[in-house]
């Protein structure tokens, strides 16, 4: 939302249509099928609903176990939206959360016991970025050098990955009659809980203020630096940004690094902050889902916190209603909302203008282009 | 003996692959990406379990199968032929619809979170040696797996063979081209991704009907081990079905020698999918998909 040159009703309009429509377009779309898939269950959708907040907003333990989550959903949103601010979609998040939490579990593991916070957590943070950004190399430099689709590889990637994972955590570094790791010496930061009692019980940990640090430095990068700028230059227009001087490939590599780091980070969430190992399957979900999150957040690191938000709430809204009806819905209506915002909302976003244009200003100047809503940036017009 | 005990699990392990493949080719061809063929199949499982529980016939079971691909092939159609979104994100979602539908739907109809109850299936009950012979047997009476082994060829001669083939072709490499010609692109599009999706939907109700079952998340990756198989295969009917009878013996074998613990099973599991990373980096000849594959029109 940097657009300094645009005047002012047309960015209102433009944050309206990018920013506020699809998700109200979109959990417009989700509340009606909820609504359904609740009726068909017998029950009341007011009470369930009602039931959802409660348990999720309505208290300490709640709204701790929704930041939990939002944090994993946060780091994959952004580090989707990376590569996509770059025109490439790193849909191995999944793998590369993993790699980074493995990497960090590590790293706590062969630090010995009593190394001071303030040196172990900072480790065990690099160890991580530099796990996930490995896992998101390969498929970073096999499009840069051979053209190879970055969707299939890190697919494809997701399943290598996760075997390996398992075997060396199988074999060689698993607690008997369990599928984790031991408890890593050092790095472990502390939750929620032990600075205020409310929140006794929940997950959330001090990581979610990494979270939003790199939400921040992310939107640094994209808006403010040269890199960013090429790297959202060759999302819009590879051919153009290469004529414009741009190393395309290079720029290819840079950002799936970036992007398999931010997921990397994802996994400390687990590992530093909640159960102090690695642990087989932990982040199972929460790479797909950071796809969702960063659709719905239209790629901008503010939109994907809010949307990490919404995606958490559902997450956890559905164990507060698992009574009434099956805690399955909200993965049903999670679906539901990317599915709209993929589909309904760029038709909706074409009729809205086709009828501002057809009765409120007929000679107005002409709208751009309805242009696919999953890669556009939304802040380039105006940047100078 | 040894020789025909692995040929019956492979047969048994290859079908849903050769049913789930073919639709991957037929989506693909067509110029849209099949990263939906799981939860196609998981669609077509938990659909032919519904259908054969309470018809009390695997028949309509299959029949329900395809038609629970079918349906989640049409709605990759609306979104990405209609709609024109995003063909990766609105796969992905679908996949994600499948699973939290299907868990949903369990619950509703057989109040379970892991699984259905036992459903008829091919081959009746009589049937259940425990020995090879029976096992052979068994599959050679149960009418998905002549399908399956005759889908790929049917598929080949659709594509290579007739006017649709060669429409459905065009449409996926030059769909401009094809336009230009009075080829309906969108309505060609939209025929190839449901024929896939009802091919996928019998893959799953393969699985759901051999298992006597329907479990959440029964197809376990499957759909993507098929397309796996189709880039590994090039895109091409032949190469593909040698892409699903590889990748279904490197399973079998590495089922038939757990016991002697030669290789971890880890690895054996990631042998489709490195193949297919290493295909498409072109280490051994240059795997090029369909030319318009992806692309919204």
């Amino acid at each position: 939302m940097s657009g300094a040159a645009a005047e002012r009703p047309s960015r209102l309009a433009r944050l309206f249509e990018e920013g506020v429509l699809p998700p109200l377009v979109a959990l417009a779309i989700a509340l009606v099928v909820g609504d359904v898939l609740i009726l068909i269950f017998g029950q009341s959708p007011g009470a369930v609903y009602a039931l959802l907040l409660e348990g999720t907003w309505g208290n300490a333990y709640g709204f701790g176990q929704v930041l939990y989550k939002a944090t994993s959903l946060a780091f994959t949103g952004l580090a989707f939206a990376l590569s996509a601010r770059a025109g490439l979609f790193n849909v191995g998040a999944e793998s590369q959360l993993a790699v980074g939490g493995f990497a960090a579990a590590v790293l706590g593991l062969a630090l010995p016991a009593g190394t001071p916070g303030l040196l172990a957590v900072p480790l065990c943070i690099a160890a991580a970025a530099v796990g996930g950004g490995a896992a998101g190399a390969i498929p970073g430099v096999l499009r840069a050098r051979f053209g190879a689709s970055e969707v299939i590889v890190t697919i494809m990637l997701n399943f290598v990955l996760l075997a390996l994972l398992n075997y060396v955590v199988a074999s060689h570094l698993h607690v008997p009659e369990t599928l984790h790791t031991p408890e890593i010496n050092a790095g472990a930061v502390p939750r929620l809980a032990d600075l205020t009692a409310a929140f006794r019980g929940s997950a959330a940990n001090l990581i979610l203020l990494l979270a939003l640090a790199v939400a921040g430095a992310l939107w640094w990068y994209l808006f403010r630096t040269r890199r960013g700028y090429e790297l959202r230059a060759v999302g819009l227009q590879p051919e153009a940004a290469e004529y414009g001087g741009v190393d395309v490939g290079a720029v290819w590599v840079r950002a799936m690094v970036l992007s398999g780091a931010v997921a990397g980070l994802g996994g400390l969430n687990y590992v530093l902050g909640y159960k102090h190992y690695y642990e087989e399957g932990f982040a199972a979900g929460s790479g797909f889902l950071g796809i969702a999150v960063a659709l719905v957040g239209r790629n901008h690191p503010v939109g994907i916190l809010l949307a990490a938000l919404l995606f958490a709430t559902l997450s956890q809204g559905g164990l507060a209603v698992n009574a009434l009806v099956p805690k399955q819905m909200v993965e049903v209506l999670q679906a539901v909302v990317i599915f709209a915002v993929a589909t309904a909302v760029p038709e909706v976003r074409r009729v809205l203008r086709s009828a501002v244009r057809a009765t409120v200003r007929p000679a107005a100047t002409p709208a751009p282009a309805a242009t696919p809503a999953s890669t556009t940036p939304s802040s380039t017009a105006g940047r100078a | 003996m040894i020789v025909l005990a692995f040929l019956a699990q492979t047969l048994r392990i290859v079908i849903p692959y050769l049913l789930a493949a073919a639709g991957g080719v037929m989506s693909e061809r067509v110029g849209i990406v099949a990263l939906t063929l799981e939860g196609m199949m998981l669609s077509g499982a938990f659909s032919a379990a519904l259908g054969s529980y309470y018809a009390g016939s695997p028949w309509l079971g299959l029949a329900l199968g395809a038609l629970g691909g079918l349906v989640i092939g049409l709605l990759l159609a609306l979104a990405t032929v209609r709609y024109k979104a995003d063909q990766v994100v609105a796969g992905i979602a679908l996949n994600l619809l499948v699973v939290g539908v299907t868990r949903f739907f369990l619950r509703y109809a057989f109040d379970s979170s892991s699984n259905s109850p036992r459903v008829p299936g091919f081959g009746g009950e009589g049937a259940g040696g425990t020995g090879v012979g029976a096992t052979l047997l068994a599959s050679l009476a149960n009418p998905l797996v002549w399908i399956g082994l005759a889908v790929l060829p049917a598929v080949a001669w659709l594509l290579y063979r007739t006017p649709f083939g060669l429409r459905a072709r065009a449409v996926g490499e030059k769909p401009e081209a094809a336009r230009s010609l009075g080829v309906p692109v969108a309505r060609v599009r939209v025929l190839g991704v449901a024929l896939g999706g009802a091919l996928a939907g019998l893959g799953g109700a393969y699985l759901a009907l051999d298992q006597h079952q329907f479990t959440d998340g029964m197809t376990a990756g499957r759909g993507f081990i098929a397309l796996a198989a189709v880039i590994f295969g090039r895109w091409d009917p032949a190469r593909v079905a040698l892409a699903c009878v590889l990748f279904a013996a490197a399973e079998t074998f590495q089922i038939q020698l757990q016991g002697a613990q030669l290789i971890p099973s880890q690895f054996v599991e990631m042998i489709p999918y490195v193949l297919t990373i290493v295909a498409l980096a072109g280490v051994v000849g240059r795997a090029a998909p369909p030319a318009a594959l992806g692309k919204t029109e």
